[in-house]
């Protein structure tokens, strides 16, 4: 296992200049994301135009791939309506698992395709996308504004 | 120092991690087991496996002989006045959960007040959370200054006649701080409460007298200590164990069963309900032999020498911060610290790379680390078998860490 295969540069980069980091004030869609066993924390904001995410942005506290891994994760589904942005989450939960998914699709996510070589690393870089599909899923089922909490355990 | 061919009793420590030699940095965890003692424990299966207590043949009798021998050997490795005081457990956490189990609910009423520290490990703070809220009782807890050194005005101010209990850690897990037993055992016992103390990172690493503590309670493990996991024990002093009720129920612990009602054997056994795990417990005297012929003191010299060495070079790193006690005097060897560049999760991944084995997270104490203000650190902790060398490998592989997430600001080991 090469460790470069774990830290691509992408990443580092984007551990070191997050984007889209901060809050968003009065979002549609609020969700604290946390990671029990590793203690990696984070909050997503979401602002919606209808169902497209017009805005998106995340503040938290974590290591490198929990980080790296919210960043890209905005940077993916802005501009994106929610069931894109729920269908970009299954194929990159899936990749994550070892499945076979089309390069095309993921872009920039196949990043971090090398955590998958680091079991326990895997959770860290689902947070993100575990948490904005579990803040998706309550503003869709309540037809308002939400605020949830999401867990690597409900995965 | 001890001398480096201390290394070679440990058959793990020649294995290969990631291609580069094993550096095992993570003892606080676990300790490695010198080959005496896994000889002794395939000796146990080979040659003697049979259910103590009972057997009137040779290999049980065998067996019978070897548990208590190891008891008489555990119980003399602190400083027990009689082995009959010395109850094996599980684990350490096995041990304290039998002492709030048992003894705290005879004796802990609605009102009453436990105290105990933010430094405890969570082994020493849920079961007597379970307790309080089953007892309306109520935990108090002596905070720790900047230097990681319990602040005892505030333990004054805590301790009074509604106190029974102060449950505390020897040394703690993460600071590495060695907390002055003797001191507030005879405040406590001068209040009228009881002692709990919290061994598991003492007995391995210092010369544990459980009378000169003045301790009442006293649990710790063989696992951490070269010995196998799956032992610990509880030390009580006698009277106080005679006078608790029974902990588990069911055979090994009976004298007379009836339908109705059951006499109980006298202490230990009083506590050792079931087939207790007899490989281990033998086989930790094995481990207590191997530690005493090298000697505590001389463990415990090799460790702050080992230690003393540590925080230098540790501290030449830049954005490197070490938590608990500047002074070696008033600590052990448990390493914990935090990088600027890097999440204790990133740094023990890049660490493992060069076969360095180190614990990142909250090491089972999240009120610890919130008190630090800090949500996991990453933690070096050092054994007799560990070397200076251990030290500059894992010096160097910090410096990779550094590199990797901060690579404009790269910086390299004094040589």
């Amino acid at each position: 296992m090469a460790l470069d295969d774990l830290y691509r540069e992408l990443i580092l980069d984007h551990y070191s200049h997050p984007r889209n980091r901060g809050e968003i004030p009065e979002p549609d869609i609020k969700v604290e994301g946390a990671n029990p066993l590793c203690g990696d924390e984070l909050s997503i904001y979401v602002k919606l135009t209808g169902t497209t995410i017009s805005d998106v942005r995340f503040v938290g506290r974590g290591c490198s791939i929990s980080q790296a891994s919210a960043s890209m994760m905005t940077e993916q589904i802005k501009g994106k309506t929610l069931e894109e942005a729920r269908a970009l989450s299954g194929r990159f939960k899936a990749m994550m698992h070892g499945e076979a998914v089309p390069e095309d699709e993921l872009g920039d996510l196949m990043a971090l395709q090398g955590v998958r070589k680091f079991p326990v690393r895997v959770k860290c870089a689902t947070l993100s996308w575990v948490a904005v599909e579990q803040g998706m899923e309550e503003f869709e089922a309540g037809k308002g504004k939400v605020a949830a909490k999401a867990t690597t355990e409900r995965e | 120092m001890l001398s480096a061919t201390i290394r070679e009793d440990f058959p793990i420590l020649s294995q290969r991690m990631n291609g580069k030699p094993l550096t095992y940095l993570d003892s606080a965890a676990t300790s490695q087991k010198p080959q005496r003692v896994i000889d002794a424990l395939v000796r146990y299966y080979r040659e003697y496996n049979a259910n103590v207590h009972r057997g009137i043949y040779k290999i049980a009798e065998q067996a019978t002989q070897a548990y208590e021998a190891s008891r008489v050997k555990v119980a003399a490795f602190i400083n027990a006045p009689r082995p009959e005081e010395l109850i094996f457990t599980r684990s350490t956490t096995e041990a304290i959960n039998l002492v709030a189990y048992a003894w705290g609910r005879a004796n802990v009423r609605a009102g009453d007040e436990i105290i105990l520290t933010e430094m405890e490990h969570h082994s020493n703070l849920v079961p007597w959370q379970l307790l309080a809220a089953e007892r309306q009782a109520r935990l108090r807890f002596v905070p720790f200054d900047e230097q990681g050194m319990l602040q005892l005005h505030e333990f004054d101010r805590l301790l009074t006649d509604r106190t029974r209990l102060v449950a505390l850690t020897h040394q703690s897990n993460v600071l590495g701080t060695i907390n002055p037993i003797r001191e507030i055992a005879a405040k406590a016992h001068a209040a009228g409460a009881k002692v709990l103390v919290d061994g598991a990172q003492s007995a391995p690493h210092m010369s544990v007298d459980v009378q000169a503590l003045g301790a009442d309670f006293f649990a710790f493990s063989a696992h951490k200590m070269c010995g196998p996991t799956g032992a610990g024990a509880l030390w009580a002093r006698y009277d106080i164990l005679d006078a608790m009720p029974p902990f588990q129920g069911g055979g090994e612990m009976i004298m007379l069963v009836h339908l109705d009602k059951t006499t109980y054997k006298d202490p230990p056994y009083k506590f050792e309900a079931g087939t207790p795990n007899i490989a281990d417990c033998i086989v930790w005297g094995e481990a207590v032999d191997y530690l005493k012929a090298i000697g505590m003191q001389a463990i415990r010299d090799h460790e702050q020498r080992l230690t003393v060495y540590a925080m230098r070079r540790l501290g030449e790193i830049p954005g490197l911060r070490l938590f608990g006690p500047e002074s070696p005097m008033r600590r052990g060897g448990a390493l914990s610290f935090e990088l600027d560049v890097a999440h204790p999760h990133d740094v023990a991944q890049v660490l493992d790379q060069d076969g360095i084995a180190v614990r990142a997270g909250h090491h089972c104490a999240q009120p610890l680390h919130r008190a630090l203000g800090v949500s996991a650190t990453t933690r070096a902790s050092l054994y007799l078998y560990n070397t200076e060398a251990d030290i500059d490998t894992l010096v160097a592989g910090l410096y990779t860490v550094r590199n990797l997430f901060s690579p404009k600001t790269a910086t390299a080991p004094k040589p």
